[in-house]
């Protein structure tokens, strides 16, 4: 658990982070969302100590984050990066062994734990480990770098605009295996995004940034729902809501009894691609198949459609 | 109030502190080749006037040590240079005995190490100032002012390299003009060949890596050995070629020196007008292609002005390594201030080393301010055009 | 140009510089012809062997001494404790450049006397420069999101100096080397005329005799050694610097 209290960061006479509070639960994804300037990057790296806070305090699991020398503090929390941060002379296999080779582990375990994650990241250890980071493609040296924050198996992992230098295609796939690893390791994570797409997509709860203050701080649906104020009205986009709400749905949760033509569509996509599906193809219905491909009903336009009105 | 100390103040306290106590402020010789004897600052200077020196220096160098404000301390730096430099004359007339001809006065070790603490100060509070480039010529304008007007006024006429220059007069600025010619000659030549050849160089990859790769091995050879080289083949010329000799070409003298500085100085020049060109962005090129222009008119209207300041940055490296290196001239019977250097290296008479010495010094520094002044005013003007 | 083509021109130049200074009598038909008067072809007040290998040590001694002083120079500025003297330190380092070298020998004389210790103070404050300046680029021009990375990894700052910046500036530190020994090379010649022992002492008796023979090969073996070593330091900075994935200034 982490407990933001009263944080606050001035530089000179300017705030960049006002009077922040919020509680992150374990196991859970926060997503910050803000423009630029708004003081989210602040805030986060504040969590670490990269910035020391002009006032307020921060715990981790009730200890008081500065209770540590900065440094140690730092090894027993993952950081990922916009753009990685790969250190250039060192090899794949060298940067995500870089925290466990600062904090001593020896070299068995820290082949063991890199040759999983490698292989978690589906780069293979043989073929990948030795070469440069320069070697690598843009979405592999993402993954490298997410690698390498988990290396040390830290329960927190704080990560700034991760995806940011990624084309969409890449995005999608790296914030899916995220959202596996995370499920897999448990693993609390912060992160910083513009994107108010990728923060309803990955957030249990999104705090919304603006000017140093935490405007919002709630489930995805809520600030769907019920936008705090004009800022988080803007920033959620009026036209986007009911796309965005479908987006957080499954489709499993939305199926109706009967039959319908044509493709299945599986019970894990989102109600939003299902709705996509049937206005493109024109068709009122479509079936729905299990895990185990066997069918579990359909989905219909007119059923959706209702869910994705505001909620009461 | 608490006192806070300036980390740079430290040092320059300590070196004054040393310099003003414990080393010497001049050197006393009974005549020019004879070894020295060491006076201190009450030693040299007149009983009224060395106690005054003194706290000068130690209330200068408390301003550095504490933290103070900027124009405090460039006044403390100011005013403890220009005192120096008019003291060192009054310990040459106070030491040399009457109508005695021969003794010799020059600065030694404590007083080279005030003159280098408090420039360190002056240089921190300049560069703390971030001065414009004009403001930067103005200052080295006036201090040139200032060292002339010393000269001329009379008052380092007791100090040995004055003396030195005194006997050589005539030849001092023959050399010394023969120095320049050397330098800014050369430096002429490889820009009018250079820079052709850097664009040529430019345009024809397949060119680039050979020419580059000939004038790189051209710079390892030592000076000296390139200026003798020349010796053969320039003779050759003089003697072979109708009319050769009568333009100044001759075996050994300027026409080797100056052909070796040339050959030295067209490395910078192609090299950065090769990396100026390169470094034009291929936007740029691509909207003036665009437009219709020319070829050419792109090498003058886009490529050529942005690429300037990269090229003017070769040039200053040319002219300051040409000054320089000119005094090798020396050696083979070029001239310059160099003859002055290894005469007195020659005769081990340092302060005719200094003689040749420290117009060198004085002139690199000068062309190098000059020019980097220049460099950014074009560089900035060029931003301002594109911001 | 074929790729084993320079190696071959290296190994050539290799064999040539050494087979000339261990027996350099082999070569007399060739330099003959340079000479007037019968004057010998081949330096023979000292062994040219005894020459180049003293030429080099004073070259070595003086490197390696500046390329100490220089990077620890570099890094005292560029941590959080010397930051003040950042300004003032590329100042010194731009007033500094405009010494010619001969200067910089002429005036170390008085200090210290005739012979190898003016010649290796010149080197060493003449060779300075170019390190001082290449490791205050590679030093403060560092990405900064790998500093960011190595600070969020919990790296202390003496961890992220060794592990990250000075292997990160290892290349723009080796390129100032390299050009600091080019010069030195050069400017040992020059220490001769305050009675160093170097290669210059061939060049200078070639220059007093107007024995062009001696000019000859005192210039061409330190051209060649300078070749050489500028060659063979490219390489190991290229090396370093491909593994990054950076392009070399070359």
């Amino acid at each position: 658990m982490i407990e933001i209290e009263g944080i606050t960061k001035r530089y000179d006479a300017t705030t960049v982070v006002d009077d922040v509070s919020m509680v992150i639960e374990p196991r859970t994804v926060c997503v910050i969302v803000g423009t630029s300037g708004s003081g989210k990057t602040t805030l986060l790296r504040m969590i670490n100590r990269l910035v020391e806070p002009t006032a307020g305090v921060i715990k981790l699991d009730g200890n008081d984050n500065r209770s540590l020398p900065g440094y140690e503090l730092r090894r027993s929390i993952g950081y990922a990066i916009q753009g990685h941060g790969l250190f250039p002379h060192r090899t794949v296999a060298q940067n995500i062994a870089t925290v466990p080779v600062l904090l001593g582990w020896d070299k068995d375990r820290i082949k063991a734990r890199v040759d999983e994650l490698m292989t978690l990241y589906q780069l293979d250890p043989q073929a990948y480990g030795p070469r440069y980071p320069h070697e690598l493609s843009g979405g592999q040296q993402q993954r490298v770098g997410v690698a390498r924050a988990l290396a040390a198996e830290p329960n927190v992992l704080l990560m700034d605009e991760p995806f940011g230098a990624l084309d969409p295609i890449i995005r999608t796939k790296a914030q899916e295996d995220l959202l596996a690893i995370q499920k897999r390791f448990g693993t609390t994570i912060i992160l910083v995004t513009h994107d108010m797409e990728e923060a309803v997509h990955m957030g249990d709860k999104i705090a919304v940034m603006d000017a140093g203050k935490l405007v919002q701080y709630a489930k995805p649906e809520e600030i769907l729902a019920r936008p705090a104020s004009a800022f988080v009205e803007t920033l959620v986009g009026a036209s986007e809501k009911p796309f965005r709400l479908l987006s957080l749905g499954r489709v499993r949760d939305a199926v109706e009894k009967g039959t319908a033509e044509g493709e299945a569509i599986p019970g894990d996509a989102s109600q939003r691609d299902a709705l996509a599906e049937l206005l493109w193809s024109g068709r009122p219905a479509l079936p729905v198949k299990g895990d185990d491909g066997k069918p579990l009903g359909r989905v219909t336009v007119d059923g959706l459609v209702k869910r994705a009105a505001r909620p009461a | 109030m608490t006192l806070r100390f300036d980390k740079l103040g430290v040092v320059i306290a300590a070196i004054v502190a040393y310099a003003a106590f414990f080393a010497s402020f001049a050197t006393f010789r009974a005549n020019r080749i004879v070894p020295g004897e060491a006076r201190s600052i009450f030693e040299a200077l007149p009983p009224t006037i060395g106690p005054l020196l003194l706290a000068i220096v130690v209330v200068a160098a408390i301003i550095a040590l504490l933290k103070t404000p900027l124009v405090l301390r460039l006044a403390a730096s100011v005013v403890a240079l220009v005192a120096l430099a008019i003291l060192i004359g009054v310990a040459g007339t106070f030491l040399t005995p009457a109508g005695n001809t021969f003794a010799r006065i020059s600065p030694a070790s404590g007083f080279w190490l005030l003159i280098f603490a408090f420039t360190l100060l002056l240089a921190d509070v300049l560069t703390r100032l971030n001065l414009s480039p004009l403001a930067r010529v103005g200052v080295l304008v006036i201090a040139a002012l200032a060292i002339g007007l010393l000269l001329i006024s009379g008052r380092w006429d007791s100090l040995s390299i004055l003396k030195e220059y005194g006997n050589r007069a005539d030849s001092f600025w023959a050399e010394g003009s023969k120095h320049v010619t050397l330098a800014l000659g050369s430096l002429a030549a490889a820009v009018i060949v250079g820079l052709p050849l850097g664009i040529l160089c430019h345009r024809v990859e397949r060119l680039r890596a050979g020419v580059l790769n000939v004038l790189n091995i051209v710079q390892t050879i030592p000076s000296i050995a390139l200026f003798g080289l020349l010796i053969a083949p320039l003779g050759w010329v003089a003697a072979h070629v109708p009319g050769a000799a009568a333009l100044g070409i001759r075996g050994i003298g300027t026409a080797p020196a100056f052909v070796a500085l040339f050959l030295y100085s067209l490395l910078p020049v192609v090299a950065n007008t090769v990396v100026g060109l390169a470094g034009v962005p291929r936007a740029a090129n691509d909207a003036a292609r665009g437009m219709g222009m020319t070829d050419r008119q792109r090498l003058f209207g886009v490529e050529f002005p942005l690429a300037f300041p990269v090229i003017l940055t070769g040039i200053r490296i040319v002219l300051v390594q040409n000054i320089g290196l000119a005094t090798i001239a020396a050696l083979i019977g070029g001239g310059g201030f160099g003859v002055f250097v290894f005469q007195g290296v020659g005769q081990t008479a340092m302060d005719l080393v200094l003689l040749g010495a420290v117009p060198t010094v004085a002139l690199a520094f000068a062309a190098a301010i000059i020019l980097d002044a220049v460099i950014e005013m074009t560089a900035t003007k060029r931003r301002v055009e594109t911001a | 140009m074929k790729a084993w083509l320079p190696s071959l021109l290296r190994l050539a130049l290799v064999v040539l510089l050494i087979a000339f200074v261990t027996n350099p009598g082999w070569f007399e038909p060739l330099l003959k012809p340079l000479t007037e008067n019968n004057a010998p072809a081949i330096y023979n007040q000292g062994s040219l062997l005894t020459l180049t290998l003293l030429h080099l040590r004073t070259v070595l001694i003086a490197t390696v001494a500046a390329t100490i002083v220089a990077v620890a120079l570099a890094i005292l500025v560029t941590r959080p404790a010397g930051a003040e003297f950042l300004p003032l330190s590329r100042s010194l380092v731009n007033i500094g450049q405009t010494f010619p070298p001969v200067a910089v020998l002429a005036l170390a004389v008085p200090a210290v006397g005739f012979g190898e210790k003016p010649t290796l103070i010149a080197l060493f404050l003449y060779g300075l420069l170019p390190i001082f300046e290449n490791a205050l680029t590679g030093l403060t021009t560092l990405p900064g999101n790998v500093m960011e990375a190595a600070r969020g990894a919990g790296m202390t700052g003496w961890q992220r100096l060794i592990k990250v910046e000075l292997p990160l500036s290892a290349p723009i530190i080796l390129g100032g080397i390299r050009l600091s020994v080019v010069i030195s090379l050069a400017t040992a010649t020059i220490g001769s005329t305050v009675a160093a022992k170097t290669l210059g002492e061939v060049i200078i008796a070639g220059l007093l005799s107007n024995n062009l023979a001696f000019v000859l090969q005192g210039g061409l073996i330190v051209a060649a050694l300078a070749v050489l070593i500028y060659d063979g330091l490219s390489a190991i900075e290229r090396y370093t610097a491909r593994r990054m994935g950076q392009e070399t200034g070359e």
